[in-house]
């Protein structure tokens, strides 16, 4: 007898369960490593932002580079800003003129534009731009910084880059981004005048007094506070993903990308939460 | 070959014999790849150190953690009296101060321009110097690089040897005491790898630094190089002047020196 006799076939429907065994091990391995990457992730996170905190309240704060990242992120975007604030508030007035007239409230047209950009729409949409503007270009220039070690040359050279790079950033995008907002807001009613006139004829003094008739500080103010909360985001976001991209100039455009995708997805979700908190009050 | 890794020929020739970087046993592993395996060695005031080794074999790794950039796993790294692994950030960032890195890329800052990119280094490490003082440290700096004209260019206006010289000007202006050369010439032609070496002698000479050069490039190791370390698989096996190394029968060492073409 040799040994191929010796060799007997199993059942197949043992064959069959020890592949499905097999399978669930393999899937049950791969979700315990995808977890395991998400909890390092996010651990990373935390701590990234926790450095970025220490950093901003510590000595030798790089006010310079602070003030050029302003002048960066305010001059640079403003173009972009104006034309995107002057169409939002040129297109919600073409779309709700008609169901405003068939109520007869067409005087509520700019109160309600006014009401609607101020307190939702100039924030979020300025601040989606932003995430692909000023979060794309974070992403790409400290990723790029990274990938041709110009992070570890500022290191070399006794300079702080969490505090030159990333503190100057992020402070910058919280400071210039809730002003962009303001001022496409204030563009938004420009546009929705211009967009009154279409069929209309309303004087820009009587169009803006009728606006602002109808808002209040409690329009203002939330806004205003999760402006600021977009602004953090946007530049902690753009960052972060910069300042951890891998090697290859593959891993700049990844950066970049992913900069703009979590940075919009978390505009949606801190709005998301301001508009509870303001529900409650 | 004796019971210590590292099988030293002679003696570092013409140079003092005070020790500035003194390396021992240090190990590095990234994951299960082990890159430095218990590495030993000293660099002398006022040498110049070339590390000849593969690409990929961890040189650039040991030079690395020398300056802090990388944390070693265990072993020791001393650089001018101090233990680079028990420093705190305020420490290290004090003794990097003395110690001047040129990185492979060069690393210039892309959003400033020449003049920037040399003054940059200088207002953190030399506060004491006023902004006339500095312009002049610039100024002498690219003299010394033979790069005068390019002070206010942008650094994507400039070639590739022309960046590795202002990156090379960028960390003289400080008047660093060690210098770390990662790959000096690689990418670059003949003749500019040639200016580039000339270069590194010329400092050596009038900053009176004491260096050490990672490289693949036998021609620039020979022109460069007052010892010579030969690095293979994580650790060195011969260290000795040039002819020296290259005297034996060690079969990776003359595929080494095979595969490269030396004046």
């Amino acid at each position: 007898m040799n040994d191929h006799t010796l060799r007997i076939k199993p059942p197949p429907a043992l064959n069959k369960a020890k592949k499905f065994t097999i399978k669930i091990s393999d899937n049950t391995i791969a979700n315990t490593v995808a977890a395991n990457n998400f909890l390092t992730d996010f651990a990373d996170v935390l701590l990234f932002i926790n450095r970025t905190v220490k950093e901003t309240f510590s000595r030798n704060f790089e006010f310079r580079e602070f003030l050029r990242q302003c002048f960066q992120i305010g001059n640079k975007t403003l173009p972009l800003i104006s034309v995107t604030g002057i169409i939002m508030g040129l297109v919600l007035t073409i779309q709700s003129r008609p169901s405003l007239a068939k109520f007869g409230a067409d005087a509520m047209l700019p109160g309600m534009v006014a009401v609607s950009l101020i307190r939702e729409m100039g924030p979020v949409i300025t601040a989606l731009i932003c995430a692909g503007k000023i979060g794309s270009g974070m992403g790409a220039e400290l990723g790029s910084m990274k990938v041709t070690e110009q992070i570890e040359a500022m290191e070399v050279s006794s300079t702080n880059p969490m505090r030159f790079l990333v503190v100057t950033r992020v402070l910058a995008a919280t400071l210039m981004i809730p002003i962009l907002i303001l001022y496409s807001d204030a563009l938004g009613i420009l546009g929705s005048w211009v967009g009154a006139n279409i069929k209309g004829d309303v004087t820009f003094v009587l169009f803006f007094s009728q606006a602002f008739r109808h808002i209040d500080f409690i329009d203002f103010l939330p806004a205003f506070v999760k402006s600021v909360f977009f602004g953090a985001v946007i530049g902690m976001v753009g960052c972060y993903k910069g300042y951890n991209a891998g090697r290859g100039t593959e891993s700049v455009g990844i950066a970049a990308t992913s900069a703009v995708v979590l940075g919009s997805l978390l505009v949606l979700v801190v709005d998301v939460v301001a508009v509870q908190l303001t529900d409650l009050l | 070959m004796n019971d210590f890794q590292t099988e030293a020929i002679s003696q570092p020739k013409s140079v003092s014999l005070k020790q500035v970087i003194d390396i021992k046993n240090l190990r590095k592993c990234f994951g299960n790849q082990e890159v430095l395996k218990s590495v030993s060695i000293k660099l002398f005031n006022g040498e110049n150190l070339v590390v000849l080794g593969k690409s990929g074999s961890g040189k650039s790794v040991l030079i690395k953690c020398i300056v802090g950039l990388l944390n070693a796993d265990c072993g020791s790294i001393n650089v001018l009296g101090e233990n680079v692994n028990e420093l705190n950030s305020l420490d290290l960032g004090e003794l990097r101060k003395k110690v001047g890195f040129l990185f492979q890329s060069g690393a210039l800052y892309d959003s400033m321009t020449v003049r920037q990119n040399l003054e940059f280094p200088l207002h953190r490490v030399r506060k004491e110097l006023t902004q006339k003082e500095i312009e002049e440290k610039v100024k002498e700096a690219l003299e010394n690089v033979g790069l005068s004209d390019a002070i206010n260019k942008m650094p994507s206006q400039l070639s590739g040897g022309m960046r590795k010289r202002i990156s090379l000007a960028r960390t003289i202006v400080v008047d660093p005491l060690i210098m770390l050369y990662d790959e000096p010439t690689t990418g670059l032609d003949p003749v500019t790898s040639d200016e580039i070496s000339l270069l590194i002698n010329t400092i050596q000479k009038k900053y009176k630094t004491s260096s050490i050069i990672i490289t693949h490039d036998l021609t620039c190791a020979k022109e460069t190089g007052d010892r010579v370390a030969m690095f293979v698989e994580g650790k060195f096996t011969r260290i000795g002047d040039f002819n020296e190394v290259f005297d034996t029968t060690d079969e990776q060492v003359k595929a080494f020196y095979d595969y490269n073409f030396i004046k």
